[in-house]
């Protein structure tokens, strides 16, 4: 993009900082398959964004290009202003990137608190220490935070193999709050979740320190539309319409493809 | 702390009385045991027990199966050859032994290190296939390298120190040492299994992918993993040198390599203990297999008992004991085997089938 150091003026670095996210002309190819094309999209520090689209969007694979798991074809991810493209997967976690996935990928072998704990200790001094963490470790004490938080205390030394699907739901999003997160991925984190377990979630990710922005792929319009300032629709691998969650539930074309005649929750295309 | 903890203080004084009866059996061993059965039985299975341990924490817990274990303790021991003294006139520096023994453990964990930077950022099939690739290229090269290996002859003469007025290749004391390295290094790995590395490595194993979502690096956990078991696996080998009283490339053949994983998959990778339960039967089938059936037939039956054993209980001994207690209803006899019952020590290891 620019040639670095010479035609940015100065005063255009302070503004670069307000976006969280910034994808310019984003594509992944799997062989002859273009799951999202020439993507666009900014996200603001601190923004609370949704993302919908029918399955085979291309939804979980932008947020595979975002934090490196499979990195984009072509075009450009910045993040915090810093050109992260070409960094590996846990160089981005570093710059408080943080995600869940939409198959629970945990520790099986682990417990509930260990797993959180491994999170909170990340890449903090000490991860190659022979020794156990003491209850006072700092690591440890916000695991024994963040179990709280998702309502999984009562669960702290269940080895996560025996969890249930929604409880290893919950657990995914109490690994994605661990650390200093600065924008949180979460893919479909209500699949599968009973009414009030989605209810828990909708006031954990509304209750997030203001700091933490976050995109969430949701299914459920309630869910989406109650959690989200802005609403990204995706459609065949490319951004179809964005706006408001007022803007989206009103939007004529959209209640007629996704929403099917003003039925709600769960509706797919 | 962690979880099972409450689950041992069950017993009285929280210790369970079936690790105080081994503990004890183990202690008096050599008291009722003839000296071949304390030496060539006792101390060696507890020798290759902890080599194989090495192995079962890279496999078990981290999911990488390195057959280049029984390479590193093989260096240690030629180092311990080269550096201190030796009766053949090649090398034997002198070096007093106290000065030698750490060099060899330090330097058996570096080349552990260095093998791993080789072989961590490959998975399953492929770290088998690189580290014994590894393994091989070692071999032939201390048989061909004469100037500071001796080649195809080896060093003799190796012995361990007398120190407190006691000579410590007399089977008695040498059990015991042997047994002091090889209590220290099972629960050094059980007790690390809980710690904030042994958590990751773990992590790592079950998961990759994730762990670098968490920003954690796989491949320096992975290279680190190396580290700690090469140090396992060097001190195991200047026990064995000891042991021997000499090294030549065939401690460090294809033979000796095979071995050791074939001891640590028979035992079963689920647990610490299980290296030592294989050690145990290999040593013994080794020695009296023999006067059933001639020495050429002895790796047929080892061959034969290591498919059986994959092929009916992929756990190895462990796996065979599990079922066995669940079958009998035993109550608490898995607690037999790890210093607490605690499950994870268990099944972490049916994830080799992530390697
Ligand atoms: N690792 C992959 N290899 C091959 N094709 C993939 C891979 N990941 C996703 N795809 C394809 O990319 C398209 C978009 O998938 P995905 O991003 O998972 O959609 P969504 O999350 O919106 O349901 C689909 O056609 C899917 O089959
Ligand atoms: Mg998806």
């Amino acid at each position: 993009m620019d040639e670095p150091g010479t035609a940015v003026p100065r005063s255009a670095l302070p503004q670069a900082g307000q976006f969280a996210l910034e994808l310019t002309g984003v594509s992944r190819h799997f062989g002859a398959l273009v799951a999202i094309a020439d993507i666009d999209m900014t996200v603001r520090a601190g923004e609370r964004r949704a993302v919908l689209g029918s399955n085979g969007a291309g939804k979980t694979t932008l947020f595979n290009a975002i934090t490196g798991d499979f990195p984009p074809t072509s075009g450009r991810v910045r993040l915090f202003g810093e050109d992260v493209t070409y960094l590996p997967v846990h160089e981005r976690i570093r710059r408080g990137l943080r995600r869940t996935y939409q198959i629970s990928l945990l520790f099986g072998g682990l417990s509930v608190i260990e797993n959180i704990f491994l999170a909170c200790r990340g890449v903090g001094r000490g991860r190659f220490s022979l020794l156990r963490p003491r209850p006072d470790d700092g690591a440890m004490e916000m695991a024994e935070t963040l179990l709280d938080a998702v309502h999984l205390d009562d669960r702290r030394d269940t080895p996560v193999a025996e969890l249930s699907h929604g409880e290893q739901r919950q657990l995914e999003v109490a690994l994605a709050l661990s650390g200093a997160p600065r924008l949180i991925l979460f893919d479909e984190p209500a699949a599968g979740l009973s009414p009030s377990e989605r209810a828990d979630l909708v006031e954990i990710l509304q209750s997030l320190p203001p700091h933490i922005g976050f995109i969430v792929i949701e299914h459920d319009m309630d869910v989406a539309l109650r959690v989200a300032e802005r609403v990204t629709m995706m459609h065949n691998g490319r951004i179809f319409k964005q706006g408001t969650p007022e803007e989206i539930e009103n939007d004529p074309e959209i209640q007629e493809l996704y929403l099917g005649h003003g039925e709600r929750g769960g509706g797919r295309a | 702390m962690f979880g099972a903890a409450g689950k041992s203080s069950a017993y009285p004084l929280g210790i369970n009385p079936a690790i105080l009866l081994v503990a004890v059996f183990l202690l008096g061993y050599p008291l009722f045991a003839s000296d071949f059965f304390t030496f060539q039985i006792g101390a060696y299975s507890l020798i290759l027990g902890t080599i194989a341990l090495s192995l079962t924490m890279l496999a078990g817990y981290g999911g990488m199966v390195s057959l280049a274990q029984m390479t590193v303790a093989g260096f240690a021991a030629y180092v311990m050859a080269i550096l201190g003294t030796n009766s053949v006139g090649v090398m034997g520096l002198g070096w007093p032994w106290w000065l030698t023994a750490a060099i060899a453990i330090l330097g058996a964990a570096l080349l552990s290190t260095f093998i791993g930077a080789i072989s961590a950022r490959t998975e399953g099939i492929y770290t088998i296939m690189i580290t014994l690739a590894i393994a091989v290229a070692f071999f032939y090269f201390v048989r061909q390298n004469y100037v500071i290996f001796n080649g195809f002859t080896g060093f003799a003469g190796i012995e361990p120190p007398t120190l407190f007025g006691v000579y410590w290749r007399d089977p008695m004391p040498f059990y015991y040492l042997c047994l002091a390295v090889a209590a220290f290094f099972y629960f050094a790995v059980l007790y690390g299994s809980r710690s904030s590395f042994g958590l990751g490595l773990q992590a790592v194993r079950d998961n990759p992918r994730r762990v670098r979502a968490l920003g954690i690096n796989v491949f320096s956990h992975r290279v680190v993993a190396y580290f700690y078991a090469g140090a396992i696996a060097g001190t195991a080998g200047v026990l064995l040198v000891w042991f021997n009283g000499r090294v030549s490339p065939g401690l460090v053949g294809v033979d000796m390599v095979i071995d050791i994983l074939v001891i640590a998959v028979i035992g079963g990778l689920g647990a610490p203990i299980g290296p030592f339960l294989g050690a145990v039967a290999f040593v013994l089938l080794e020695n009296f297999a023999i006067d059933l059936i001639d020495r050429e037939r002895f790796n047929t039956v080892i061959g034969l008992a290591f498919l059986l054993i994959v092929l009916f209980s992929p756990d190895g001994m462990l796996g065979l004991w599990r079922r066995a207690e669940s079958r009998i209803r035993l109550p608490r006899a898995n607690a037999l085997w790890g210093a607490r019952a605690n499950r994870d020590d268990w099944h972490s290891a049916s994830s080799p089938k992530r390697m």
